[in-house]
């Protein structure tokens, strides 16, 4: 029923939802950021960054310093609260949580094959991996060459078994098919996830459908801008959209037919919420629909911190973390690389 | 005489109110952990809230001593009777005033310290964020357990009508 979640919701979740409300406090703010743009060197930036909650994390790191141990170092910290959460949290918060990552682990799986496929090394490849997303057996994840071996060797123990059901097939994997195999992939697990939520019932449900359906229709929007011009048919690409959301029909058979930007925008311009999104960008420009898209979700990740006793918090704060990881990577890597007019291109300010 | 009523009444009559009252004052304090879980979590990173925001948790105390005040006038209006007239009316309506009085207490006390509970949780989060909020939220706290008083009061109202007839 909801509406009456508040009485009992604190028994189980209220700890976890006041740490999850502390955390959220200490993202960094528009001052941070702009701070942290004036920066001249890395150095600076780890300056900065040792006033905030990743002092402890960075401290020890020996100059000169590299953008990616800065980003490993702030990854590590995400990994330890979210890690903290899940051994004090019970069950359905504890599933939910571990939902969260199935997304981090289908991007390391891709990123194994993706390199076994060009010759690199495991231990390179597992050393860039996201923790989040990390499983026993991914190390064999090497050995296999085509998706039935993938699946029965190392994927069945796993909890991504049920989403490959949809990509056995025989053929062997080369780079067309592996993204088709994670964007198929992502697909099941986006509808598992949706479908999970809704079982919860009450204001997670709710919450959480708006988020994940605004996820779906971004995935729907990139997948065909990115597909346009390649090999990949109609049929196919429709395959690759998610079953909900806003778009879910009628947008995605316009998207599947569309061949270049302009008809794209077009299609989505019938939707009041992303035509807001689409109005920012000029004709023929597709570089800022991504910085677009990010200022989108973080509205909306940020609206969901309003109402309390539900487990959307805690996604909405791994999402709002990841994006603070971006926005610092990108910060450090324009001043590593002296490019610092560039830098208000692709940070998304949270508060 | 011996019909189904009379059975109710000598039930009613045999077991002490006080097993009423007591469940009720029981549940308003364990609902009062509730709210306490959420002032636990929220002082872990603003630790500066503790002491403030006990005063939620002492609501929820006031809320089961409202109750063990009204356990107590009612203790005093327990008298003997003579046994012929147990099944007289009028002790039969002293016997289910009681009742009702307990009954009445101990669930205002439950939905009181449910509320102060919830909104104490709410309390405490916002404080942590926003020290101006504390003063403007414990307002409406105080909204919530002055449920628990309207609960006393109909009690005492109820049970000061019961007398046990003349000896």
């Amino acid at each position: 029923m909801y509406g009456f979640e508040a009485m009992t919701f604190n028994i189980h979740g209220g700890y976890l939802e006041a740490i999850v409300r502390g955390n959220r406090s200490s993202l960094l703010t528009a001052a941070d950021y702009n701070n942290l743009c004036q920066c001249e060197t890395l150095d600076d930036i780890k300056m900065h960054l040792s006033a905030t909650e990743y002092g402890p994390y960075l401290q020890n790191e020996p100059s000169p310093l590299h953008t990616t141990t800065i980003v490993e170092k702030c990854t590590l910290k995400l990994v330890d609260e979210y890690k903290h959460m899940l051994t004090q949290a019970t069950e359905p918060l504890s599933t939910f949580l571990e939902y969260i990552t199935y997304g981090h682990m289908i991007d390391n799986v891709v990123l194994i094959v993706t390199g076994t496929l060009h010759e690199r090394d495991v231990q390179e490849l597992l050393e860039k991996c996201h923790p989040l997303g990390m499983f026993d057996s991914i190390a064999t994840l090497a050995v296999a060459q085509n998706m039935r071996e993938l699946y029965r060797l190392v994927l069945v123990d796993t909890p991504l078994a049920p989403y490959f059901s949809e990509c056995i097939t025989s053929e062997d994997l080369d780079d067309m098919n592996i993204e088709i195999m994670r964007n198929t992939l992502y697909k099941a697990y986006l509808e598992d996830f949706y479908r999970f939520c809704q079982k919860l019932g009450g204001a997670t449900a709710e919450i959480m459908s708006d988020l994940l359906a605004f996820e779906a229709d971004r995935r729907a929007v990139n997948i065909t801008i990115n597909s346009i011009g390649t090999e990949l048919t109609r049929e196919d690409r429709k395959k690759l959209y998610s079953n909900f959301g806003l778009l879910y029909p009628y947008g995605h058979e316009e998207l599947a037919i569309c061949e270049d930007i302009d008809q794209v925008r077009g299609a989505m311009e019938k939707y009041p919420p992303y035509q807001s999104i689409f109005s920012k960008l000029s004709y023929g420009e597709s570089q800022m629909l991504d910085k677009a898209f990010y200022e989108e979700e973080v509205k909306r990740l940020c609206l969901s911190f309003e109402q309390q006793f539900h487990y959307a918090v805690f996604f909405a704060y791994m999402r709002l973390r990841e994006q603070e990881i971006r926005n610092l990577m990108w910060i450090s890597e324009c001043v590593a690389q002296n490019q610092k007019s560039r830098v208000h291109d692709s940070v998304v300010f949270i508060f | 005489m011996v019909t189904s009523s009379s059975s109710w009444a000598r039930a009613l009559l045999q077991i002490s109110p006080y097993t009423f009252s007591a469940i009720g004052i029981a549940i308003s304090i364990g609902v009062s952990v509730l709210g306490a879980a959420c002032l636990i979590g929220a002082a872990i990173k603003a630790p500066r809230i503790t002491s403030k925001n006990l005063i939620s948790v002492i609501f929820c105390e006031a809320v089961a001593i409202y109750g063990v005040i009204v356990a107590i006038i009612l203790q005093t209006k327990l008298d003997s009777v003579p046994q012929s007239k147990i099944y007289d009316p009028v002790s039969l309506r002293a016997g289910y005033a009681i009742f009702a009085s307990e009954i009445i207490v101990g669930f205002a006390n439950l939905v009181c310290g449910l509320c102060v509970g919830i909104i104490g949780s709410s309390c405490a989060l916002s404080d942590a964020q926003n020290s101006t909020l504390f003063v403007k939220i414990l307002v409406i706290e105080i909204f919530g357990s002055a449920l628990g008083l309207f609960g006393v009061i109909v009690g005492i109202i109820i049970s000061a009508q019961a007398t046990w007839p003349m000896k």
